[in-house]
């Protein structure tokens, strides 16, 4: 059986509260960002969705180290966040979630948007002629529709926030109890000599919670998906 | 009464349109391609008209000289789709009560079972779309659209995607629709059995523009698709 220290549990515990608070954060924003790109055309567009992308291909550490140029105690976004909100990332599990947030949009936009542009907007019509104005009929007709992929966009943003690491150490560290998640403390683990060992039963948790996340993913979206051709 | 007069480019494809209707029931008639469905579409606020204006007895719905158009979920003109259109994520009842819903207006139980009734519906309440037969899920369309209380009722071939037994099934509630409802009704179909059994007024539409209107005499010079 799986021996686990009381620091792999504090670990295992960050891991997840990083991964869930900044799914559920990065949600709302998904599902605008993945709107606009899906449906409105603008000058610009091309450019918001390379931007969007940007963490996707830009490797970890300079997207960390952008974040830790904006969102550090001292850097400008983040000493007004501090000074106006009481909002601290630098040093924090907060700044984990934003790492991981910012990692994994990028993916949750992708597969959102992918949703939202397979909706056929004739339903849309439909509800425009029973008196629903654009908002209401995308609230109550498009999104639910799209829930399948919604619910993908949350399981690969949930998975990649679970794995993220060279964002958060740049940015955050790898503080016990405060920002080292399960990748985190793995590395520090295969850094000390015959630490490979202990790493190996955060290995095997890493493995099983992302198992387990795609079992749940692929039951939600298989649920939905039933919904919506009359289960 | 309902005034028609628009004209829209839609690519190689022109529609210049021009009638009127006051009956209870009046056909859109013409073969595929005629631009029934672009007209109903204007009517309903789903396609915007380059030129022209769209009245509704004292309401302007469209007008291109004084900028007027009136929002689709504003008019409250009643649409059947041909393919019904119904939302696979609600229920039956919930498609039903969509418009009452969304426009916040209070329950009206009797309305609602009145409507069930007469379009035979009530088994199916708790039914999800995608489990409806084309005729059920057309009945449920048509109750859909009358239960948000429209002004006007469009209803753009709804038979055309059944077969000829659910054709059947589905006239005698159309007629009963136009009989009970009392909802000035634009048919749309280029099916002249259909609509001799359901309209008094005819507008023949040829490439885009009506070539004639009257009564159901216009209908016996076309070739008549069977209703069989």
């Amino acid at each position: 059986m799986l021996e686990l220290s009381p620091q792999d549990w504090t670990a295992i515990a960050l891991s997840l509260r990083v991964a869930v608070v900044s799914t559920l954060i990065a949600l709302p924003f998904g599902i605008a960002i993945a709107t606009v790109l899906a449906r409105a055309s603008f000058w610009g567009k091309s450019a918001l969705d390379a931007l969007v992308h940007l963490p996707l291909v830009l490797p970890p550490v300079v997207t960390g180290y952008l974040l830790l140029i904006t969102f550090g105690r001292k850097a400008p976004v983040g000493a007004f966040l501090a000074d106006h909100f009481g909002i601290v990332f630098s040093f924090r599990w907060t700044g984990a979630a934003l790492a991981c947030g910012v990692m994994a949009f990028p993916l949750m936009v992708r597969a959102i948007r992918l949703s939202i542009e397979a909706v056929d907007q004739r339903f849309e019509h439909a509800a425009a002629t029973l008196g629903a104005n654009p908002a209401w009929a995308y609230a109550t007709i498009t999104l639910p529709l799209a829930l399948p992929g919604i619910i993908a966009g949350m399981m690969l943003a949930f998975a990649r926030a679970l794995g993220e690491f060279g964002a958060t150490i740049t940015f955050v560290s790898s503080i016990p109890g405060e920002t080292q998640t399960i990748s985190a403390a793995i590395y520090t683990l295969t850094q000390v000599p015959g630490g490979d060992a202990a790493a190996l039963n955060l290995v095997i948790v890493a493995i099983m919670i992302s198992f387990a996340a795609l079992l749940a993913s692929e039951w939600f979206a298989r649920r939905a998906a039933a919904r919506l051709h009359g289960g | 009464m309902l005034a028609v007069q628009a004209e829209k480019q839609l690519g190689e494809f022109a529609v210049n349109v021009s009638f009127t209707s006051d009956t209870a029931a009046t056909a859109l008639f013409g073969p595929s391609g005629a631009g029934k469905t672009s007209v109903i579409n204007m009517i309903a606020g789903l396609l915007k008209p380059e030129r022209g204006s769209i009245i509704l007895g004292d309401d302007v719905l469209f007008d291109s000289a004084t900028g007027i158009d009136m929002p689709a979920w504003r008019r409250r003109i009643g649409y059947v789709f041909q393919e019904g259109r119904l939302f696979p994520h609600l229920s039956v009842k919930r498609n039903l009560d969509f418009g009452r819903w969304i426009s916040g207006r209070a329950k009206d139980p009797k309305q609602l079972d009145h409507v069930i009734e007469m379009l035979d519906i009530g088994h199916l309440l708790d039914r999800r779309p995608g489990k409806l037969s084309g005729g059920e899920r057309q009945r449920v369309a048509v109750g859909r659209a009358l239960l948000m209380q429209p002004r006007l009722l469009l209803l753009d071939e709804p038979l055309a995607s059944l077969d000829a037994a659910r054709k059947r099934e589905i006239l005698p509630y159309l007629e009963r629709l136009r009989d009970e409802a009392r909802v000035p009704l634009i048919y749309v179909s280029h099916n002249a059995a259909e609509i001799r059994r359901l309209v008094s007024r005819v507008v023949r539409l040829e490439s885009g523009t009506v070539v004639e209107t009257g009564g159901i005499e216009l209908l016996d010079g076309v070739r008549t698709d069977m209703l069989a």
